[in-house]
């Protein structure tokens, strides 16, 4: 019997991200931890099959052993499936041509052949760097009654942070006139979101034409949005209200955590009905003895001390008279006694010796220049020595 | 390392706890915020390198089967062996089991089928983390027949215990079934370990004589006839076996000795499900307790084991009570030595509270 999927998705988790610093250093930027128990994969891939999309390419290629164990058979999201699934798609080599990906363009056509075994009448394309809840179902439905070749996801930003993105010109009718990547004088503040939906057949095509050209740099905002749109294919904007934001610097990763605190926070995790899944740790639940204040905590931890406005992993152990202040802490981090956290992101299994001090209050650490605006970073596994210190809006990839 | 099968009865002993199997089995009573009492004899044969277990059910097993599913949260979705349901078998000859010899009958298929060449049988209403293959090893090496785990400790009111006597080599010498004389004893914690082809001629026997009771009429004469070993489990033990003792399991879990031997070391499996992280409120004021995901806490907290997804309202005080999946508290509640089955709304303003012997108990889905 043939079988096909309407819709695959493809999902490019390959980049670096350069900018979370000692956060990437080993792993890929879709692998970072987020919001105490999740990796931010886990809010695409959770998309994907709320959205009743359960087939998903995951292109990987730097440092994607965290992110492979992490995917695994796709299991947690309900992806491990007989036809269709999740599947990591890494770099090949093949008869000609072996190649890393060289843009995102190129990754997905290195693999047409994935998608052609589920013979899709659409392609759902997607970043591993960004944190929202979508339906994409809803997106499909608009990308099918606009009778589209590409519609593009987008959403207002404030203007004068307009030219970081992908900004899309648009008629009134939702229709785009014009694509500007990183434009320095933005005309409008909508911009892509990075997730499009092509119609199979116009992707391959444009693809293997972007492939031919020598002069392409081989990426989706750059080269094919805009081919498309010069040979006048129909290409569509839909409009997403809601949370989203990449999580591609300190800063925003920062803001994004703390954007779950509060009994009504700015991003819901805990509505029923679109949970976000991910491999959750066997971990008991969390012992609280100290105070914690205005914070999430996740299963395995053993918190003694105080902790006030922040996000805390899971098996974290915060010992009796540590403070833990306006911070993300991973996973499986321990705070021993009397030691001082002040804004700042700790990478998971870091050890934080007795009495050291850790960047310094959010008031204080705004005023320091630094690329983390004032964020203190330690990196993963380090160890900070009894009664160390390291200043705030520091990066530190080894032990203090 | 020798090949072994589990069986566990997960349906046993359910009188004992009528609240809380009222509407489950023993094995799916919750318990410890996240887990099932049944995950901890698994999880003790999964981390004993078992990798068939058949799951004897009887009835009520509805929840008991959706925690388990397929098996696969304690790896045993497999094709060759894995987690076995084996749900109760009746004929024109045959009726519900009554008993644990009865039981067995109905697993007998599963045994003759199981290429293993040892044989664990466990219960489900109990918490303790031991290691099944250090019970065969002692079995091999005693040249057993039948290998019994006991507890020492003080016999506590029950409706069905055996303690046996042993020489200085474990050799079991005496069993005595609802021994009248209290104080600390060899409590038998209903953990045994036989070749599989013994056990299965015993079942055959007892079916032969229509033997009624495992302990009375096979295990208690068997000490004579059989080479009955006694293995010492010396580690942390609790048999739920009144809503008295549930609630004292749940609250040992705030001490952190028996939290590291019970969860420290290796996992104890459960089925997983994808709460958010617990939120703490800026009023949130918590001590001594565990705090599962899901839940949000606006009140004040003490000595208390909070399940997935309780809630918590503004000024509620909330101390020494076990809330259950779902819970909600209004604000401004004060409860105390509360055990509240899952799903339960308690309204605003409302006052409960119980004693540290007898908890004031709420049913399932209530209202109050």
């Amino acid at each position: 019997m043939l079988r096909k999927k309407e819709c695959v998705a493809m999902l490019l988790a390959g980049g670096q991200g350069s900018r979370l610093y000692a956060l990437t250093s080993n792993i890929a930027k879709p692998a970072v931890s987020f919001g105490a128990k999740y990796r931010i994969i886990d809010f695409p891939l959770s998309n994907c099959i709320n959205s009743g999309i359960d087939t998903v390419g995951v292109l990987t290629q730097y440092q994607p052993l965290v992110l492979n164990e992490y995917v695994g058979n796709g299991q947690p999201w309900d992806l491990d499936r007989t036809f269709g699934g999740v599947h990591i798609l890494s770099p090949y080599e093949a008869k000609k041509d072996t190649s890393w990906y060289k843009g995102t363009a190129n990754a997905i056509y290195q693999n047409i052949r994935f998608m052609k075994m589920y013979d899709p009448e659409y392609v759902l394309i997607l970043s591993g760097d960004h944190i929202y809840k979508m339906d994409y179902d809803k997106m499909l439905a608009a990308h099918k009654e606009s009778k589209a070749d590409c519609t593009i996801a987008c959403m207002k930003v404030p203007m004068k942070e307009a030219s970081r993105f992908g900004i899309l010109n648009t008629n009134p009718d939702g229709t785009i006139y014009e694509f500007e990547e990183k434009p320095k004088q933005p005309k409008s503040d909508l911009a892509s979101m990075g997730i499009y939906i092509f119609t199979a057949s116009k992707l391959f095509k444009y693809l293997e034409a972007d492939e031919a050209d020598p002069n392409s740099d081989k990426d989706f905002g750059k080269n094919i949005l805009p081919a498309m749109l010069n040979a006048g294919e129909k290409m569509y904007s839909y409009r997403f209200e809601g949370y989203w934001k990449d999580v591609g610097t300190i800063s925003s990763l920062w803001e994004a955590n703390m954007d779950l605190l509060g009994v009504i926070p700015n991003f819901e995790l805990s509505d029923r009905d679109r949970v976000i899944h991910s491999r959750s740790p066997l971990a008991p639940p969390a012992f609280v003895e100290g105070e914690v204040v205005n914070s999430i905590v996740a299963t395995g931890g053993e918190i003694e001390g105080k902790v006030v406005n922040s996000v805390i992993g899971t098996n974290c152990v915060i010992e009796k008279g540590a403070e833990v202040i306006d911070s993300v802490l991973m996973g499986n981090i321990t705070v021993k006694a009397g030691a001082k956290i002040n804004y700042s992101i700790i990478d998971e299994e870091v050890t934080v010796g007795e009495k050291a001090v850790i960047g310094a209050e959010k008031e204080e650490a705004l005023k320091v220049e630094s690329k983390t605006s004032g964020i203190t970073v330690l990196g993963r596994g380090i160890t900070v020595s009894k009664n160390g210190k390291v200043p705030a809006g520091e990066i530190v990839d080894k032990n203090v | 390392m020798a090949t072994t099968v589990g069986v566990i009865f997960s349906s046993i002993n359910e009188e004992d706890i009528p609240e809380l199997t009222k509407v489950r089995s023993t094995g799916s009573v919750p318990y410890g915020g996240r887990y099932r009492l049944v995950d901890f004899a698994l999880s003790n044969m999964v981390n004993s390198g078992i990798t068939t277990v058949g799951m004897i059910t009887k009835n009520n097993y509805q929840s008991l089967m959706d925690h388990l599913g397929s098996g696969k949260y304690w790896d045993l979705a497999r094709k060759e062996g894995g987690l076995i349901l084996l749900p109760p078998y009746s004929d024109e000859t045959e009726t519900l089991y009554k008993n644990r010899l009865e039981a067995l009958k109905g697993a007998t298929a599963f045994l003759k089928k199981a290429k293993e060449d040892f044989v664990v049988l466990a219960d489900s209403d109990a918490v303790y983390k031991l290691d099944y293959s250090k019970v065969i090893e002692a079995h091999i090496k005693n040249n057993a027949d039948i290998t019994m785990v006991y507890h020492e400790h003080e016999i506590q009111k029950s409706h069905y215990y055996l303690t046996f006597e042993t020489d200085s080599n474990d050799k079991i010498t005496d069993i005595q079934i609802n021994p009248t004389f209290g104080g600390v004893k060899k409590n038998y914690i209903n953990v045994m370990v036989a070749r599989t082809s013994f056990l299965l001629r015993l079942i055959q026997d007892a079916i032969q004589h229509g033997y009624t009771s495992f302990g009375k009429d096979i295990l208690s004469p068997g000490v004579k006839t059989y080479n009955l070993y006694a293995y010492k489990f010396d580690g942390y033990y609790a048999n739920i076996n009144s809503l008295n003792s549930y609630f004292k399991a749940n609250m040992d879990l705030l001490n952190k000795k028996v939290r590291q031997e019970i969860f420290g070391d290796r996992d104890v499996y459960t089925k997983v499900n994808d709460s958010a992280p617990a939120k703490f409120a800026d009023t949130a004021i918590v001590k001594n307790s565990l705090v599962s995901d899901g839940c949000i806490i606006e009140g004040t907290v003490e000595n208390c084991v909070l399940f997935r997804g309780v809630k918590i309202g503004k000024g509620a005080v909330v101390k020494n009570c076990i809330l259950m999946t779902d819970n909600i508290v209004g604000e401004n509640c004060n409860l105390s030595y509360v055990v509240s089955d899952k799903n339960s709304v308690i309204r605003d303003n409302r006052v409960l509270a119980g004693c540290e012997v007898q908890p004031y108990f709420i049913n399932k889905g209530t209202l109050l």
